[in-house]
């Protein structure tokens, strides 16, 4: 087919962030997906909680500190997590290396104290299905802690590398620092349910 | 490659070098090894293509010796026990194996061609999620030919696809092939959604966006809300039989309706992204073959999106006999039947275009008249069992199995061959022929009604789903005869469109870029079309680019000529925004998938397979993204 040329587009930039990118619109959809099934996971254990006379079954409710604990460390690292972001914006290669430095630790601290709230649910997964939903939730977003800790490890090695500061290099920070929002925030709900929901009766 | 190479222009040089050029970047690499890493979306999309059709030549294969079955009363074609594998391997290869991943094959085949772009938005995501497909597939059919196939139904319900039920591993086996097409479905899900949303080509705004592509794109919507659903249930599935967990165990706090709950959650959205990408064929082909824009466009359109939103609120129809509360069968039956009313309009529209346009009945046009008939049957039908009293009467009869395959091969299957009819030449550059066409046809519109509409009576006397024999007392012997007779005549027009692909492939007409004369882009390229699909990109003008461009194809320029370049585009309105590098071919995705696949397949056994595996898989990820010295990795 014949053509005609209507418009240069040689002007445009070869690198953006946020809703500009393929990258972050995927990182969307993932996180879509993936809150589908935390609510899904959610809507099972409330499902299993209304067939019960009592819940937990037969046991106090989960200890509150690990938990919170977890809670207030997520909470806090989305701070560092919008610096990393905004300087990951701004080319910032010196800041950005640091950040993902902290934001590596901050990602692993919450797992190590996740290490400790298996046991505060104070059943395991095969006594009856309230150890199993709860562990399962648990679970589920332990995966999500454990992948995106792994993520941002790779990044930050990637970083000190010659591939380090590349404009594509500081949108991945980017999209990896969006991403980290979704860990946070989904964590919020699930330890409402986790930890709150069997108090409230 | 120099540093004055990638930066050279699409401006900088001829028509003929340009061209020769971007095939040099884009093509995949030489040899077996190049085959392996190939991310190119016309590859990928006909490797799913080739291997759904196989995954349905055995799952049909498996239909006919049912079939020859329950053909004669007391028969011993099969046993019970192969019988209950393979009515299972048949619906289970069917929903996940054939109809879900064909759809979305041709999408990841079209849209990019459709929207003016080059591939899909994560190349390799795409080439991941086919090998997890074919290792899925192929590890069922495994299981099913040593003798230890799924033998709990495609829904694979508790308990009896518990431990206490079923021994050994059989349910487990359904259970993993479920995660591995399912994380498949979500990676082309993903893709088609941001390849939609973000590449399209400049002035291709939402209104002027083809009905396939909406079509895929809510399919790709409903697939990310719908398929979570069945990876918890079948992840809480073999959490059950394996580690002891208590979802599905009454004894200690669980319950039975939950896996029934989250199965059709998803389960019933299913049904509709396997018939929304049919009736966006329909919607396409009835155009083209009525020399006229789609009547009511912006209705269809709307149609499709609200058919989605009901989908997702009719699940519990299908659970009406488990003793669920008076209002919520109300609600579920109110929502079953208000989801005819969006099928409807599209059937309407479809008339409308074909009754007001000068229409050319070619092979493409035939089966989707054929759709029409078959799927109203099945329509009408579906309107019936929506009904709790009715549905109580016929569950678990041959009634229902009438129903939805009248649905699903009526709604979908023929949708499916108007389209390899309709998209053949573009795929290959040459024409189906014509008068097998014909012949193939009329064989399978005969076939099928005669195949299935007898189930309709069979049930209403009562045969139920699922026994392997009946005795000669009861009176289903004459019908069942005449049902294994059509589908006989039925698979037989299968065959007959395989040697029509066969023959025509080799000694076919020459279709040229355009034998239709079809309205959107992928017939302003040649057939086929080269692996950058379009040399320039094209600038879109209306809802019809080709009929409205004639003369020329307006395009754009300053297109890197020296790697491999898309154009981003904002959302809505299709403004060009960034120009962004596209993945050149990599093994990783391969060796990431054989990582993720022998995980899968190990836990099974274990479950610290997932504790080990995830070494291997975090090393083959790692591989997949650290950047390698191209000029789309570091530029």
């Amino acid at each position: 087919m014949k053509t005609r040329v209507v418009l240069n587009v040689a002007p445009l930039p070869e690198n953006a962030f946020g809703s500009r990118t393929l990258t972050w619109w995927g990182t969307i959809a993932f996180m879509s997906l993936e809150g589908m099934g935390f609510a899904l996971a959610a809507g099972a254990y409330l499902y299993l909680r209304v067939l019960q006379p009592s819940w937990p079954m037969n046991i106090p409710p989960p200890d509150l500190l690990p938990g919170t604990l977890v809670t207030i460390l997520l909470l806090i690292s989305a701070v560092p997590n919008y610096f990393l972001e905004h300087w990951a914006r701004a080319y910032d290669i010196g800041k950005v290396r640091i950040g993902v430095v902290v934001m590596t630790l901050l990602g692993i601290a919450p797992l190590v104290v996740r290490a400790f709230e298996f046991p505060a649910l104070r059943e395991r997964w095969d006594t009856d299905a309230y150890g199993s939903i709860t562990w399962f939730l648990l679970g589920l977003h332990t995966t999500h802690l454990l992948t995106d800790v792994g993520d941002t490890i790779v990044l930050a090695v990637l970083l000190v590398t010659r591939h380090g500061e590349v404009p594509k290099r500081f949108t991945d920070v980017s999209d990896n620092a969006a991403y980290w929002y979704f860990v946070v925030l989904s964590w919020l709900p699930i330890y409402f349910v986790l930890y709150w929901l069997p108090r409230i009766g | 490659m120099s540093a004055a190479a990638e930066r050279l222009r699409d401006t900088d040089i001829g028509e003929p070098e340009l061209e020769a050029r971007l095939v040099d970047i884009w093509k995949t690499p030489r040899g077996f090894f190049g085959w392996l890493s190939s991310v190119d979306h016309q590859q990928i999309a006909l490797r799913y293509i080739v291997t759904a059709f196989f995954f349905m030549a055995l799952a049909g294969i498996g239909a006919v010796l049912m079939r020859l079955q329950l053909a004669t009363p007391d028969a011993h074609v099969l046993g019970p026990d192969r019988y209950d594998q393979l009515f299972t391997m048949h619906g289970s290869t069917m929903m996940f194996l054939f109809a879900v991943p064909i759809m979305e094959a041709f999408a990841v085949y079209l849209v990019p061609l459709m929207i003016g772009t080059r591939n899909v938005a994560f190349p390799r995501l795409n080439a991941f999620g086919f090998w997890l497909y074919l290792f899925g597939g192929l590890f069922l059919w495994c299981c099913f030919f040593s003798n230890n196939g799924p033998d709990v139904g495609w829904f694979s319900y508790t308990p009896l696809s518990l431990t206490q039920y079923n021994v050994g591993h059989r349910a487990d086996f359904w259970a993993q092939m479920i995660t591995y097409t399912e994380v498949s479905g979500l990676a082309v899900a993903v893709e088609i959604i941001v390849t939609t949303f973000k590449m399209r080509a400049p002035g291709m705004s939402l209104e002027r966006i083809p009905i396939f592509v909406w079509g895929s794109l809510v399919t790709a919507f409903m697939i990310l809300f719908a398929m979570p659903s069945v990876m918890v249930a079948s992840t809480m599935l073999i959490l059950d039989r394996e580690v002891n967990t208590h979802f599905f165990d009454v004894a200690l706090g669980g319950d039975n309706i939950l896996f029934q709950h989250l199965f059709w959650f998803f389960g019933h959205p299913e049904v509709y992204f396997i018939f929304i990408p049919a009736t966006a064929f329909v919607s396409s082909i009835i155009p083209t073959f009525a020399r006229r824009p789609m009547f009511g466009q912006a209705a269809v359109v709307l149609s499709l999106i609200a058919t989605a939103f009901l989908s997702f609120g009719l699940w519990v129809h299908h659970m009406f006999v488990t003793g669920l509360p008076r209002l919520g069968e109300s609600f579920f039956t109110a929502s079953s039947m208000a989801i005819a009313v969006p099928s409807g309009i599209q059937i309407f529209c479809w008339i409308a275009t074909l009754w007001s346009g000068r229409p050319v009945f070619r092979t493409p046009l035939l089966f989707v008249l054929g759709f029409i008939f078959n799927f109203v049957i099945g329509g009408l039908t579906g309107v019936m069992v929506a009904s709790v009293p009715i549905d109580t009467q016929v569950h678990d009869t041959y009634f229902v199995v009438a129903h939805f395959h009248y649905v699903l091969i009526g709604g979908s299957v023929f949708p499916l061959i108007a389209a390899v009819y309709y998209w053949f030449p573009k795929v290959s550059g040459r024409m189906l022929s014509e008068t097998l066409g014909r012949w193939n046809f009329w064989i399978a519109f005969v076939g099928f009604n005669v195949a299935f509409f007898p189930m309709h009576i069979l049930g209403l006397e009562g045969m139920p789903r699922r026994i392997y024999t009946y005795s000669a007392d009861m009176p289903w012997g004459p019908l069942n005869f005449l049902s294994t007779v059509g589908a006989v005549i039925f698979a037989l027009s299968f065959l007959l469109l395989l040697w029509n692909m066969i023959r025509s492939g080799l000694h076919g007409e020459a279709a040229g870029p355009n034998p239709w004369d079809g309205d959107t882009l992928e017939w302003a390229t040649p057939s086929p079309p080269p692996p950058q699909n379009f040399t320039r990109i094209p600038v879109v003008t209306g809802a019809a680019p080709v009929w409205e461009n004639r003369e020329a194809l307006p395009v754009i320029a300053g297109m890197s000529a020296g790697k491999r370049e898309i154009l981003v585009s904002t959302l809505t309105e299709a403004e060009p925004d960034v120009r962004e590098t596209s993945p050149e071919p990599s093994i990783w995705p391969l060796f990431a998938a054989i990582a993720v696949g022998v995980t899968f397949l190990w836990s099974i056994y274990t479950p610290w397979a997932i504790v080990y595996g995830a070494i291997p898989i975090a090393v083959t990820l790692t591989g997949w993204f650290w950047p390698k010295n191209t000029t789309e990795d570091e530029s």
